[in-house]
């Protein structure tokens, strides 16, 4: 119990900092490291909540697929334009107020309300849960994904395709 | 760890990723804003999964994962696209629509 208790403030101590660091840096390239580590580590909250396949697949697909997506696309467009991109800040005051007002009002709603619900214990295996519901009562939205990767794909090449 | 710790940390996470979405410039940057705050939702759709004790919030999380996915690469390709025809990459200098 204490060790679930201290890998989470591990992993929410990580998460806050990488976060404020994605938006803070003034290297884009660090920005998308930062933000690998923010996934990284909320694979690890997952993880803490039991939910380790969800931990797998947000380790694979996001810190593994999109932070490769981005680092691509700043490679590509920096050789586009040939000099440094600039990553720099704008209305920083104004964006914070507006942010740490909406972070104020979330936790005063949060602190009022009465969910001290006790964590439930573990029926089953959760993965085995979730491939049965993916398959069963899930399938159509599950088949209806497929179409949308489907999608993407041809959209991302349409918009890469080489000028004629 | 109850509950609304993993509310809180979620909360968090959001309001970082709206201040990045806010603030940045550069369009890579705002991506990587609106980014940090699917993954707070997703922390949020996990926690409430596991203590209301149903697989379905993760079943969700999937599927918000992979749409995400999708929604990253698209992205990229219009600030590819938009960097060939116009060579910037700031959100404030595509005003293609203002009349």
């Amino acid at each position: 119990m204490t060790l679930e208790i201290a890998a989470f403030w591990g992993f929410a101590a990580v998460l806050v900092v990488a976060g404020l660091a994605v938006v803070l840096s003034k290297n884009l390239f660090h920005s998308v490291l930062w933000l690998a580590l923010a996934l990284v580590a909320t694979a690890g909250v997952f993880l803490s909540l039991d939910a380790e396949f969800l931990a797998a697949v947000q380790v694979l697909l996001y810190a593994g697929g999109v932070v490769t997506v981005v680092v691509f696309a700043i490679v590509v467009t920096e050789r586009l334009v040939g000099e440094r991109l600039s990553h720099t800040s704008r209305r920083v005051l104004a964006g914070g107020a507006v942010s740490a007002a909406l972070l104020a009002l979330l936790v005063r709603a949060l602190a009022n309300a009465s969910i001290h619900i006790p964590k439930p214990p573990l029926t089953g295996d959760l993965t085995r849960q979730i491939g049965m519901s993916l398959l069963t009562w899930f399938a159509l939205p599950f088949e209806l994904l497929a179409v949308l990767l489907l999608v993407g794909l041809l959209g991302a090449s349409y918009f890469a395709r080489p000028e004629e | 760890m109850g509950l609304s710790a993993y509310l809180t940390l979620a909360a968090v996470v959001f309001c970082i990723g709206l201040f990045g979405t806010m603030t940045r410039r550069n369009t890579v940057g705002i991506l990587l804003g609106i980014e940090l705050m699917l993954n707070a939702v997703n922390i949020n759709f996990v926690a409430f999964s596991r203590f209301h004790g149903s697989e379905i919030g993760m079943v969700f999380t999937l599927f918000a994962i992979c749409i995400t996915v999708a929604e990253v690469a698209l992205g990229l390709a219009i600030v590819i696209l938009l960097f060939r025809m116009r060579r910037t990459a700031t959100a404030d200098h595509i005003d293609w629509l203002k009349g």
